[in-house]
């Protein structure tokens, strides 16, 4: 285990994920916005959810990357393509199990079922994320490859 | 189609919708004052889209805002029963924006049946894009009916059930005495959006509401006998300014026509230092520093790009304003076309903007009596700027379109730019300003209006040096501090004002073009200042001012001008521009009672010292 290469890679792989995310907001692709998200898990206050959100966003990056590189090291090769299919793999188990587990794991987010509340305020994601945008899924996608990619291509095995 | 005066305003210092007397909702753009629309049907009753609650059947229609705020109430008053729309733009205390989840952009109505039964007809028919686009509703059940337009989602709630929506909701019904009846419209471009939530929490945030307007309207430090009207002006600025950046809309609509039918159709969404500097000397002579404060810091960041050279107009974040377009798919208000957005007066120079921008800072000081070392620089920076470009034609304050003039008021302008300049100088406020080369090229500029803005033969100031006609602007002379209202050459000005541009009761021209437009709102209550400034009596200033307050409507708004024949609002509306000078005026009137009656005072003290040794 490169530990060095890891938490480099790790950092710039999740830096890079954000990066896009942002992009693909500000492009009017999706509406989703990843740090605010997480941020309104631990506070009402929006501007300082978007720094809590950063924040957890970078170390939920890091603890996905290190089971990137633990994969890496187990078969022995890491290289681009490997960071691909698992960025792929990855963005497939966002959209389909922590999107629909989220109304309940977030504890100001609206169920669909029940709709809002004075404590549960925030749009559920819906199916995929559809709800934040028909592109959203591409957007995580897109975010997700990347971040597989840059961790195959440039974490070195020890 | 409802007249201009028949609507309402309500916002949040960041958009503003115009609620009409019928209780629709027929202008709303969202997240901005210039985005978009979602309801433009005063510009289209078809394609604009609206939203509309009101009564089935004859019914009268009484409408107030809640004291001293901006929450407008409609009563609906049915041969059946009665009920009260509330329609609001919530607002809240920033600490409690911090600890509680709010929509970024919401609006409220809620209808309350007070007596008897009444069926109310609802009609929710929204259009993206100024009415291009037709919107698809989505049924996302508990949560909400769903709107996806652009790159940014409107969520509607409603405490009844509504039909299944298609294009548009159109449903009735029936309220009984004690029936309560809301919906909630909130937009974002950020997801997750946070869902407006119904019931407690609605009327929760009307009280707050109205706590925040009052609590802010209860900060003015007028006292005259004008209190109603100045502060329902103050309430329209403040509704104007936009929050986040501190810009100042001139009017939050496009294309209200300043004559019916006709192409004089404007785009005033935007921030004209002009009408911005007039706004917050206005909200500063009512005490409102924050408001002063917010607009300078925005001036500084909008302006970094240009200094010294100033735009007349800049976007809500001081970019450029976009490029003027007209957008035929609208047929404009009552057919008055075209429809415009964006503003070509972009590119123009009007050098009287340096004046008051300069004017409105050095009052800013005065009362906080300092400024910090890059604000100095920065108006000494206009100074120089005036002083090297006085001389200059331009487009003046009319922006007529028609090319660059040597207009006296332009002239005015930089003469009180660089008066200002050095008063703030003398007190201490300003360092290193060129004390000399502002004095004199102010000297020279008293010397040109005083040579060749006066006509022998009109016996009056003029419009333009050398020039034969007059408009409204010669009257604010006096009030720049140039010469005295009660010169012999004023009082002839303003008799040949009177003579030329008066026109209905008490209401003026802003100047002579065929065919007319209507009267000009502001230019009425230059008048009335220059009258009370010494132009006339302040009895006589009193009355021409007590007759203007019948022109606005019966909330006291004020549209940009009056059709002098019925008495109709014209133009953008509200507007700025006349309420900054119904408050102007107020204050001017409120400031020249208590001179006079200071003056007084040791005149009857001595006469009486005397009284008491004979």
């Amino acid at each position: 285990m490169n530990w060095g290469s890891w938490l480099l890679w790790g950092f710039a792989a999740t830096i890079i994920l954000t990066t896009i995310s942002a992009v693909a907001q500000g492009l009017g692709l999706t509406r989703m916005n990843l740090p605010y998200m997480l941020g309104t898990m631990f506070t009402p206050d929006r501007d300082r959810a978007r720094l809590y959100g950063f924040g957890v966003h970078v170390v939920f990056g890091w603890i996905f990357s290190l089971i990137y590189v633990l994969l890496f090291q187990a078969l022995g090769a890491a290289g681009w393509w490997r960071g691909l299919v698992f960025g792929l793999i990855h963005a497939s188990f966002v959209l389909v199990m922590v999107v629909s587990l989220l109304p309940g794991l977030h504890p100001r987010m609206a169920s669909e079922q029940q709709g809002p509340t004075a404590q549960n305020m925030l749009e559920p994601p819906g199916f995929l994320a559809l709800h934040y945008g028909v592109q959203t899924p591409l957007a995580i996608v897109v975010s997700h490859a990347v971040f597989g990619t840059i961790l195959g291509a440039f974490y070195h095995l020890k | 189609v409802p007249k201009i005066s028949d609507y309402g305003l309500v916002g949040d210092c960041r958009s503003a919708a115009l609620v009409s007397r019928y209780g629709s909702i027929d202008w709303l753009c969202w997240p901005r004052f210039d985005s978009p629309s979602i309801f433009a049907a005063i510009l289209d009753r078809e394609k604009g889209g609206y939203w509309s609650i009101s009564p089935v059947g004859p019914c009268q229609f009484h409408r107030a805002y809640v004291r001293e705020t901006n929450v407008l109430q409609t009563e609906f008053i049915c041969p059946t029963g009665r009920a009260t729309l509330t329609d609001l733009m919530p607002v809240a205390p920033e600490e409690f924006k911090h600890r509680h989840m709010l929509p970024d952009h919401q609006l409220l109505r809620q209808v309350v049946c007070s007596e008897g039964e009444l069926e109310l007809q609802i009609d929710f028919c929204p259009r993206a894009g100024y009415g291009a686009q037709r919107v698809k509703i989505r049924d996302l059940g508990a949560c909400g009916l769903r709107l996806d337009v652009g790159r940014g989602a409107y969520w509607l709630r409603s405490s009844v059930p509504l039909p299944p929506p298609t294009e548009g909701i159109h449903t009735r019904v029936i309220l009984q005495r004690g029936d309560e009846l809301q919906f909630a419209l909130s937009y974002a471009e950020e997801a997750p959006s946070i869902l407006p939530v119904l019931g407690e929490p609605v009327r929760t945030a009307i009280d707050r509401s109205i706590q925040w307007w009052q609590e802010w309207a209860g900060k003015s430090n007028y006292r005259g006998p004008y209190r109603d009207a100045v502060t329902r002006s103050a309430l329209v600025l403040k509704l104007m300014a936009y929050a986040p950046s501190g810009a100042i809309v001139a009017a939050p609509t496009t294309s209200l026509p300043e004559r019916i039918g006709d192409n004089l159709n404007w785009d005033y969404r935007y921030c004209w230092l002009r009408d911005a500097s007039l706004t917050i000397r206005a909200l500063l002579g009512l005490g409102y520093v924050h408001e002063a404060e917010s607009f300078l810091t925005w001036l500084l960041h909008a302006t970094r790009l240009t200094q010294p050279e100033l735009r007349i107009l800049y976007t809500l974040y001081g970019e450029i304003a976009p490029r003027e377009k007209e957008l035929e798919h609208l047929g404009g208000y009552r057919d008055s076309l075209p429809v415009r957005v964006g503003n070509g007066a972009r590119a123009q120079l009007q050098l009287d903007v340096y004046g008051e921008v300069i004017d409105a800072s050095a009052q800013y000081a005065r009362r906080m009596g300092r400024f910090d070392r890059s604000t100095q620089d920065v108006l000494i920076g206009l100074g120089k700027y005036v002083a090297r470009n006085w001389n200059l034609p331009d487009e003046g304050i009319w922006e007529p379109r028609s090319g660059g003039r040597n207009h006296t008021h332009s002239r005015l302008s930089c003469w009180m730019a660089l008066q200002r300049l050095l008063d703030l100088e003398e007190n201490g406020i300003l360092q290193g300003v060129p004390r000399q080369a502002f004095a004199r090229e102010r000297d020279r500029i008293r010397e040109q209006i005083e040579r060749r803005a006066w006509n022998e033969t009109l016996e009056s100031y003029v419009s333009v040096l050398d020039g034969d006609e007059v408009d409204a602007t010669l009257l604010r002379i006096p009030w720049c501090g140039f010469e005295a209202a009660h010169s012999e050459r004023m009082k002839r000005t303003y008799r040949r004002v009177q003579e030329h541009l008066g026109t209905g009761d008490g209401l003026l021209y802003r100047y002579t073009r065929q065919p007319q437009e209507g009267a000009f709102g502001i230019c009425c209550f230059w008048a009335v200042e220059y009258l009370a400034l010494g132009g006339g009596t302040l009895e006589q200033a009193h009355r021409r001012f007590a007759r203007l307050l019948d022109y606005g409507n019966d909330l006291g708004l004020f549209a940009e001008e009056v059709d002098p024949e019925s008495g109709e609002a014209m133009g953008n509306f509200p507007q700025a521009f006349t309420h900054i000078g119904l408050i102007s005026g107020a204050l001017t009137l409120e400031e020249q009672a208590h001179q006079r009656a200071s003056s007084a005072a040791p005149a009857e003290a001595s006469a009486a010292t005397k009284e008491l040794k004979r």
